[in-house]
C-alpha cells in the first residue's frame, strides 16, 4: 500500500503558507518510491493550519503546525520510518474535536485529492447518480429526499424534498436547476470548503436533482473571490464529461445535463434567491417580491430549483445510502448534520460537521476546547449577520432549526462566532448591523432607509451620548423593519440587535445610563488612566504614545490627557509594569 | 372570470380572480396609501406602504405584490398597520428634502398627504441625509434628487414606456440613487425626454422647469384636450392658471396614449402664449404681411391657384402636408391636390 502525504491546500491553508510546505516536501520526496504527494481541501482544522494527513500502513494521522523547517523531520520519521511524532499530531480520532463530529457532507474534505475524480470514485462517488438514473423513477428521488427530512442548509430550512416537488410538478418544458455558492456571510467558509475539497459532491447532488425535476442545466452561482473553488468545479466539471457524468446521455441514459459557472461580484444580497437569478439573467442584484416562487417562475421565468452548495452535497450520499438512514441523524424535524464555521472567542477554530441536536455546550467546550485564557463564555452568535446571540443560560439549547429560532437565532448557513466576557454585545450588534446595512440593495424603504437609523442610534449609544428612549426606538425600528421588508436580508437585519436586547438589555443600558461599556471595547467610553502606585517613572509611555497625550519626564510623574488620548492601546501594550489600566 | 371571496375590514366582497389586494381595495373604494405602485408600470412593491394585515397568519402583507385568495380576511388599517405605515413614512421623511414651501409639488405631493393622514409632524430620526447637487442642465426639466423617496417608478417608466432605460439605481444601500449610466447628464444618455419619469414621480424630485412658479396645484384647473402636435391625437390635459396654460399632463383614462407623452407633448407647449404666435392668416399687401380673415385668405389663395394652373398647368402647382395631420386629412389634401389642382406632386414631411 502507497503511503500518501495530503496537504490541506484549500484557500485557508494556501493562506497560512501550505504552498511553502508542499514545495518542501515535494524537494524532500524526490525521487523516494511509493510516496504519493497530493492536495487536498480543508479538514477544519483552522488553528493547525498547515495541516498535512498522512496515510500509511492503513493508519491516518493528521499533523498540524507545520513549516518548511519540519518538513525535513516530518519526511525522516513519518513518512519514511513510518514513527508518530505525538507533538507535531493536530487532532487524534478519540479527541473530543474529531470524536463528537459526525462527518457526511465533510466525509472527503481533507482525505482526498479534489481534483482527481477517481479518488471521488473510489469514495463511492456518482454511485448515487447512477443508482437515481438506473434504478430510480424521478418521482422516487423526490420521494427518497422528502424521506430524508433534509432542509435546505442555506438559512431558511425548508424542507428539500417539498421544494424539488413544486418545481418538478411545475409546469414547463424547460427547468433550472441553481445552486447558491455564494456565501455571502462574513465569516463563513462553510460552502467554501466543499467547492475546494469534494466538488464532485456538489455537481452530484445537482445532476440528481436535474433528474428529478426534469431540468437539464444547471447553474453555479459562485462568488468571484473564490477563484480556487471556481477553478475546482471547472476542473471537476471537465473530468465528469470525460467520464460520462456530465454531459449528454449521461451514465448511457436519455438524460442530459449542462452546468454553467456564473461569477458573482460579491454582493451579500445575491445570496437571497431572487436577487440571485436577477443577478444571473445580467440584471441589477435586487430581489423581488415572492409568490410567485422560483419553483415555478424562477430563472428566465421558467421553473426553477435552487439550494446551497451544502444541501446538495448531502444529496449523493441520501440516494446512496437511502433517506431513512439519513433521517435518523440528528432529530426528528431537523435531521443530518450541519457544517459550522466556529470562530471567534475560541480554542479550536474550524470548520465543523455535526449532527442536529447536538448542544450549543458541546460545541464550545468539546469540539471547540472551551474559550482561551479561562475567560468566561457569554454568548455565541448564530446565523450570520442575520442571526442572533444565543447567551450562557441557554448553552444547553440543542441545535435545530425550531430551537433556535424560538431563541431568536437562525441556523443560517453556519456562522458560529463565540464570545467572552470581553466582548461588548452593542459592539457585536453594531458590527453585524453595520455589514447588513452596508449591503443592503437599497430597494424597500424600511431595509434601506431604517437599517441606517438603527445604525446611527448604536452608533450614539457606542458613543457614550445615547438616550433613555432609544432602546424602545431600537426595538420599535428592529420589529417593524422584520415585519415590512421585501425580502430575508431586510427581514432579518435587525435580529443581531433584537436579540442582544433580548438578552443583555443592562450592557445597553450600562452605555446609555452611565457611559459605561462593561466590557471595556467602546472607544469613546473608555480611558486610559496611569496608576501612579505601580508606575516607575520609566517613561516608555511617553516615548510610544503616537499623539503625545502622556507628559511626564523620566523619574516624574506621568499622566495621560484625556482630550488628547485616541485611545490605540499603544501605551498599555508597552508599559512593562502594567501600571496603565483601561477604565 | 372566476370571481373570489374575500373579507376586507369586516366587509365580505366578490372579486376578479387573478387581481391584486390594493386593486381589490381600490374597487372597493378603500383608500390604501402607496407610493410606488402606478398601473401604467409594473408592480416593484418597494415603498412598503401599502401593507395590510392579514387576519388568518397575523403577518403584513405588501398588498400591491400578493394577489387576492379565496378566503383571505385582510384589515387594512389596524394598529399594526397604522404603525408599520407610520414608521415607513417617517423614515422617508427622514431622507427628504422637506422643503415643502419652495416645492412645485406642494398640496399636491402624495408623501404630503400621508404623512398629513398619519399625523405625522417631522421624523424622529434626524440623522445623515443622500444630498444631491440640484440638476437643471437640460431644458425640460429638474431634478432633484434630495427629494427623492427611491419608489422606482421613475426608472420603471423609463425602461418600459420609451424603453429608452436612460436612468436605472446606482449604488446599494442607504447609498443607492437614481442615476444615467457612469452618472452622464440626461442629455448624453439615452433620455429621449418624454417626460414619463416627470408625470409618474409622485413627489417633487422631477418637476418640469416651464411650469415652476406659475400657480399652486389647487389654482390650477385641468382642461381635457388633443395634442396638436401629430396625427396620434393623445388626449392631454392643458394645466390652466388664469386662462394661462402652464403646463400639460397626459390624460391617462383615455385612448390613445392612456397617459404617455413625448417630448413635444409634455414640454413644447410655450408656443401657445408665444408673442411672435400667428393668430390670424396674413396676406401680402403693398409689399407688407398684414393680418386678415380667414375668409380672405381662403378666397385669394384659391383664386392663386386657379391662375396658375390656367396659365401654366397643373403640375406648376404642389402640396406638402404635415405630420400634425391626421391620416384622413392627409388623405383629403393629396385628394384635393389631385383631382383639384391635378398634379401628382403632393408629399408629406415625414419624407424629408
Amino acid at each position: 500500500m502507497k503511503t500518501r502525504v495530503l496537504v490541506g491546500m484549500g484557500t485557508c491553508g494556501i493562506a497560512a503558507g501550505a504552498r511553502k510546505v508542499m514545495e518542501a516536501l515535494e524537494k524532500g520526496l524526490q525521487g523516494v518510491e511509493g510516496v504519493e504527494l497530493l492536495p487536498t481541501g480543508c479538514v477544519g482544522l483552522c488553528e493547525k493550519e498547515v495541516v498535512a494527513e498522512i496515510q500509511k500502513n492503513g493508519e491516518k494521522t493528521i499533523y498540524g503546525d507545520l513549516t518548511p523547517e519540519k518538513v525535513e523531520r516530518l519526511i525522516e520519521e513519518v513518512v519514511l520510518k513510518g514513527n508518530i511524532i505525538e507533538d507535531w499530531i493536530a487532532a487524534r480520532p478519540e479527541e473530543p474535536i474529531l470524536a463528537k463530529q459526525e462527518r457526511i457532507v465533510l466525509e472527503n474534505c481533507g482525505h482526498i485529492n479534489p481534483e482527481n475524480i477517481d479518488e471521488y470514485l473510489e469514495k463511492g462517488g456518482y454511485k448515487g447518480l447512477e443508482k437515481a438514473l438506473k434504478d430510480m423513477t424521478p418521482d422516487q428521488v423526490v420521494e427518497e429526499v422528502k424521506t430524508s427530512g433534509l432542509r435546505g442548509r442555506g438559512g431558511g430550512g425548508f424542507p428539500a424534498g417539498l421544494k424539488w416537488q413544486f418545481a418538478s410538478q411545475a409546469p414547463g418544458d424547460k427547468k433550472y436547476v441553481v445552486c447558491n455558492a455564494d456565501e455571502g456571510d462574513p465569516g463563513a467558509f462553510m460552502d467554501r470548503s466543499i467547492k475546494e475539497g469534494d466538488p464532485h459532491a456538489l455537481l452530484e447532488g445537482m445532476l440528481i436533482c436535474g433528474y428529478a425535476i426534469g431540468s437539464d442545466e444547471g447553474y453555479i452561482y459562485v462568488r468571484a473571490e473564490y477563484p480556487l473553488a471556481i477553478k475546482r468545479i471547472k476542473v471537476a466539471m471537465k473530468q465528469a464529461e470525460e467520464r460520462g457524468y456530465l454531459g449528454e446521455n449521461i451514465l448511457e441514459t436519455d438524460y442530459n445535463f449542462r452546468i454553467k459557472i456564473k461569477e458573482g461580484a460579491g454582493a451579500f444580497v445575491c445570496g437571497e434567491e431572487t436577487a440571485l437569478l436577477a443577478s444571473i439573467e445580467g440584471r441589477m442584484g435586487r430581489p423581488r417580491p415572492r409568490p410567485p416562487y422560483p419553483a415555478t417562475k424562477g430563472l428566465w421565468n421558467k421553473p426553477t430549483n435552487i439550494n446551497n452548495v451544502e444541501t446538495y452535497a448531502n444529496i449523493p450520499r441520501i440516494i446512496r445510502r437511502g433517506g431513512e438512514k439519513f433521517a435518523q441523524i440528528g432529530t426528528e424535524k431537523s435531521t443530518g448534520t450541519k457544517v459550522f464555521a466556529l470562530t471567534g472567542k475560541i480554542n479550536n477554530t474550524g470548520l465543523i460537521e455535526v449532527p442536529m441536536g447536538i448542544s450549543i455546550r458541546e460545541i464550545i467546550y468539546d469540539i471547540g476546547g472551551g474559550i482561551p485564557e479561562g475567560r468566561k463564555f457569554k454568548a455565541v452568535q448564530i446565523g450570520g449577520p442575520s442571526g442572533g446571540c444565543i447567551p450562557a443560560h441557554l448553552l444547553d439549547l440543542p441545535i435545530d432549526y425550531d430551537s433556535l429560532v424560538e431563541s431568536g437565532a437562525i441556523m443560517g448557513s453556519g456562522g458560529l462566532v463565540t464570545m467572552d466576557e470581553e466582548t461588548c454585545m452593542v459592539d457585536v450588534a453594531w458590527f453585524f448591523l453595520n455589514f447588513t446595512q452596508k449591503e443592503s440593495c437599497g430597494k424597500c424603504t424600511p431595509c434601506r432607509e431604517g437599517t441606517k437609523r438603527m445604525l446611527e442610534i448604536l452608533e450614539r449609544i457606542k458613543a457614550g451620548k445615547g438616550k433613555n428612549e432609544d432602546i424602545e426606538r431600537l426595538k420599535f425600528l428592529g420589529r417593524n423593519i422584520v415585519d415590512t421588508s421585501l425580502c430575508g436580508l431586510g427581514q432579518t437585519a435587525p435580529n443581531p440587535v433584537l436579540s442582544t436586547l433580548r438578552f443583555f438589555e443592562d450592557e445597553y443600558r450600562a452605555h446609555i445610563e452611565e457611559q459605561r461599556c462593561p466590557a471595556g471595547v467602546c472607544a469613546d467610553l473608555l480611558r486610559y488612566v496611569i496608576v501612579q502606585e505601580d508606575c516607575k517613572r520609566c517613561s516608555i509611555c511617553v516615548k510610544v504614545c503616537p499623539v503625545n497625550a502622556i507628559s511626564g519626564k523620566p523619574k516624574e510623574k506621568h499622566l495621560i490627557d484625556q482630550e488628547i488620548c485616541t485611545k490605540c492601546n499603544a501605551c498599555l501594550e508597552k508599559c512593562p509594569f502594567d501600571a496603565i489600566v483601561k477604565k | 372570470m372566476a370571481e373570489i371571496s374575500v373579507k376586507i375590514n369586516g366587509q365580505e366582497v366578490q372579486i376578479e380572480k387573478g387581481k391584486t389586494l390594493l386593486q381589490a381595495c381600490e374597487e372597493l373604494g378603500i383608500d390604501v396609501p402607496t407610493l410606488c405602485y402606478h398601473p401604467r408600470v409594473a408592480i416593484e412593491g418597494a415603498c412598503r406602504l401599502c401593507m395590510v394585515e392579514d387576519k388568518k397568519s397575523g403577518q403584513l402583507i405588501a398588498s400591491c405584490t400578493l394577489e387576492a385568495d379565496d378566503g383571505m380576511e385582510i384589515e387594512t388599517e389596524s394598529p399594526r398597520v397604522v404603525e408599520a405605515r407610520k414608521l415607513v413614512l417617517d423614515l422617508l421623511l427622514a431622507s427628504h428634502d422637506v422643503d415643502c414651501f419652495a416645492c412645485e409639488r406642494n398640496g399636491d405631493c402624495r408623501l404630503q398627504d400621508y404623512s398629513y393622514r398619519y399625523g405625522i409632524e417631522r421624523t424622529a430620526f434626524p440623522g445623515e441625509r443622500r444630498e444631491f447637487p440640484i440638476d437643471n442642465q437640460n431644458p425640460f426639466f429638474e431634478r432633484d434628487y434630495n427629494r427623492c423617496i427611491q419608489c422606482g417608478l421613475c426608472v420603471r417608466a423609463c425602461h418600459e414606456i420609451p424603453q429608452a432605460g436612460a436612468i436605472d439605481f446606482a449604488n446599494r444601500g442607504f447609498s443607492s440613487e437614481i442615476a444615467t449610466p457612469f452618472n452622464v447628464p440626461l442629455e448624453d444618455s439615452t433620455c429621449v425626454f418624454c417626460g414619463m419619469c416627470v408625470e409618474l414621480c409622485p413627489v417633487g424630485a422631477l418637476v418640469p422647469r416651464l411650469d415652476r412658479f406659475t400657480g399652486r396645484p389647487w389654482e390650477i384647473e385641468k382642461v381635457r384636450t388633443t395634442c396638436a402636435y401629430c396625427g396620434v391625437g393623445c388626449q392631454i390635459e392643458l394645466n390652466v392658471n388664469e386662462d394661462r396654460v402652464v403646463g400639460i399632463s397626459g390624460y391617462g383614462e383615455s385612448e390613445p396614449n392612456y397617459g404617455d407623452l413625448c417630448v413635444k407633448g409634455k414640454f413644447g407647449w410655450d408656443y401657445i402664449h408665444h408673442p411672435e404666435r400667428l393668430t390670424a392668416p396674413l396676406v401680402r399687401k403693398e409689399g407688407k404681411l398684414v393680418p386678415t380673415s380667414w375668409e380672405e385668405a381662403l378666397d385669394y389663395t384659391a383664386r392663386k391657384f386657379k391662375e396658375i394652373k390656367e396659365e401654366h398647368g397643373g403640375d406648376a402647382l404642389g402640396g406638402l402636408t404635415s405630420a400634425k395631420c391626421t391620416n384622413e386629412e392627409n388623405y383629403l389634401f393629396q385628394k384635393f391636390v389631385r383631382a383639384a389642382l391635378a398634379t401628382h406632386n403632393v408629399d408629406h414631411c415625414a419624407r424629408l
